[in-house]
């Protein structure tokens, strides 16, 4: 186990209130749910990459809508801690209100933010912020789809066994067919990346453009599948490397010069974001960093 | 990044090559025994040529094998015949570990200089010697490849477990063994699904051979292949032997193939070796009666 890392995580499990709010646990998690969870967390953090099974629990909330990244954020939140949840660049999204209200009505002495830079926890659906983030910080990812092998392999026993013996020659053979077939990689959300020389993984469907930011990032990186029951992690300072071909390499998204219409950033993953008349125009796809940029200009 | 994978192709070689000395034993196996069942105390006195059976009177175990021990040296080739049952692919699904062994030693000069017993090694292990270090040809093309990927993917895939990071040395590596077993470049990139039972065995063939290992299991590799096919699949053997310095295993029915290949051979029955030495011999003097058998009817 790295302590170092443990101890780096801004609650670990005394300093969690075990007072209760409107007839709920602190966080709505039981404390024995939230103590199995941050088990899981720890040997997740102890292993990168590798995914670890929990008991994933029932939540007021659809499953598939981030109940496992919900269940990472409220077993680690605690008071003093600042919240920011975005779904896909986004803090205003049903999803991140919904999530950010849970927690504001359920965990008092939690603060949450839009800011990226106040936060101390963010939740995210499909991003990394694009402001730089630091070792205070840790990022959960809620995780649709955990297994990076199940593309080509459908038995889980199968799976297993795979990462167990980093039996991994089936998942370059896909790339490999995907060259041949197509002059290049298609592959885009969710791109498999080996974590610590050893797991392939999947870091979630952020773009690719938010896969190099892992790699020996400064902040811890957690993953939770609700649906699936498994939590895996990105320690900090950790090797990420996307899978790729020294002839065929690994490459961002490339917006051919394009900048964002509102604040003009021509250095940010940029979304289509259809106009009234028909048309579209290209702009960031955080939101927030789009708003700091445009109030920035404004003042200056 | 492996080394290999930076060479040009036709002089592309297993590390290890460079060492491999013809008189060194390449393959060295000990007392294997491999059963289908829970066994019992019985089992091995109740089974073997002496009792026709290989299975356990007592408890109705299959002792696929027992007592099978033999060495192979590098560049040199080990026969094995016997009749349908009497454990023959069952010593080289233990080997290439498709199935775990109940007892026995296996020692591979690749691996920790021969000193070191194979089946008592980590999954991991195992599977990293099998991917740089051995080759198999499966009795059933269905076994040994992936008919839903190209024929070209299929060997793709041994290069890529054993690191190749290069697509175009991959193809070109790919391509040039297909074509040695008359496969045209031209259907490299189509599934085996459509080739016939022999281009299949031949796509199975190219891909034992990708890496250069230093070991190669052969199962009936020439069954289903039309006579001519036969002779061009033998000829790259017996080159294969000249040039690279294998240790190949080669089971067949045929026992022309066994003339043509091997030096020494091994007659098993009822999962017991009952015969071994070298092949002239065997074929012109069979000692046990079962061999006597199995040369007259092919003689006759
Ligand atoms: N999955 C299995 N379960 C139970 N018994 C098995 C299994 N696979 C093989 N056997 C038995 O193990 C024994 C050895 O089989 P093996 O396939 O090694 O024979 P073989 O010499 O390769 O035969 P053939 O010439 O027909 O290919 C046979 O009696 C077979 O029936
Ligand atoms: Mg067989
Ligand atoms: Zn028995």
């Amino acid at each position: 186990m790295n302590e170092a890392v443990v101890s780096e995580m801004p609650h670990d499990a005394s300093r969690t209130q075990s007072g209760t709010h409107s007839g709920y646990s602190y966080a709505f998690l039981d404390e024995l749910t939230k103590k199995s969870v941050r088990r899981a967390i720890l040997k997740a953090v102890a292993v990168p990459g590798y995914q670890v099974p929990f008991g994933s629990t029932e939540l007021p909330i659809a499953r598939g809508w981030g109940t496992g990244g919900l269940q990472v954020t409220l077993s680690l939140i605690g008071p003093g801690d600042v919240l920011k949840v975005i779904d896909q660049g986004s803090d205003d999204s049903v999803n991140a209100v919904n999530i950010r209200q849970l927690v504001e009505l359920t965990a008092p002495g939690v603060d949450t933010t839009a800011a990226t830079e106040e936060a101390t926890i963010i939740q995210t659906r499909h991003r990394i912020p694009e402001a730089p983030l630091h070792a205070d910080q840790i990022m959960v990812f809620q995780v649709p789809l955990p297994e990076p092998l199940r593309v080509v392999e459908r038995r889980e026993s199968e799976t297993r066994r795979m990462h167990a013996e980093a039996d991994y020659g089936r998942i370059w053979v896909a790339l490999y067919e995907d060259v041949v077939q197509h002059g290049r990689i298609t592959r885009s959300a969710g791109y498999p990346v080996v974590v610590n020389g050893r797991h392939v993984m999947t870091p979630s469907p952020i773009p690719k453009w938010d896969v190099p930011r892992l790699h020996q990032a400064p902040f811890l990186s957690l993953f939770g599948a609700g649906r699936e029951k498994r939590i895996y992690a990105v320690p900090p300072l950790t090797d990420v490397v996307p899978l790729a071909f020294d002839d065929y390499p690994f490459a961002i998204e490339d917006f051919d010069g394009a900048h964002c219409a509102r604040c003009g950033s021509d250095d940010t993953f940029l979304v289509e974001v259809p106009q009234p008349d028909g048309s579209s125009v290209m702009s960031c796809s955080d939101e927030s960093w789009c708003e700091a940029r445009r109030t920035e200009r404004g003042q200056s | 990044m492996s080394a290999i994978a930076t060479l040009p192709t036709e002089m592309v070689r297993h590390d290890h090559v460079a060492s491999r000395n013809a008189e060194q034993i390449a393959l060295k196996v000990e007392n294997l025994e491999a059963q289908y069942g829970r066994g019992c105390s019985a089992c091995h006195e109740l089974t073997g040529p002496e009792h026709s059976t290989n299975v356990c009177g007592q408890c109705g175990t299959v002792i696929a094998c027992a007592d099978v021990s033999f060495a192979v040296r590098a560049g040199r080739t080990l026969g094995i015949v016997g009749e349908s049952g009497s454990g023959k692919t069952t010593v080289l699904r233990c080997l290439y570990g498709d199935l775990n062994p109940a007892g026995g030693t296996a020692s591979l000069m690749t691996y920790e200089d021969g000193r070191a017993n194979l089946f008592t090694a980590s999954a991991q292990v195992r599977r990293r010697v099998r991917n740089f270090d051995m080759g198999m040809v499966y009795q059933h093309a269905r076994d040994g490849l992936n008919l839903r990927i190209s024929a070209g993917g299929n060997v793709a895939e041994r290069l890529l477990a054993a690191e190749w990071r290069r697509v175009d040395q991959i193809r070109a590596r790919a391509g040039h063994l297909l074509e040695r077993m008359e496969i045209p470049r031209s259907r490299m990139d189509t599934p085996p699904s459509a080739f016939s039972g022999g281009m299949q065995q031949r796509v199975q063939i190219a891909r034992a051979l990708a890496n250069g290992p230093a070991v190669v299991l052969l199962d009936e590799m020439t069954s289903g292949l039309d006579v001519s096919v036969q002779a061009g699949v033998l000829d790259l053997v017996l080159e294969l032997q000249r040039t690279e310095g294998v240790a190949m295993v080669v089971v067949s029915h045929d026992l022309g193939v066994i003339r043509l290949l091997c030096e020494r051979t091994m007659v098993m029955k009822n999962g017991r070796v009952v015969e071994s030495g070298l092949t002239d011999q065997i074929l012109e003097d069979p000692r046990h009666p079962y061999t006597q058998l199995l040369v007259s009817s092919v003689n006759a």
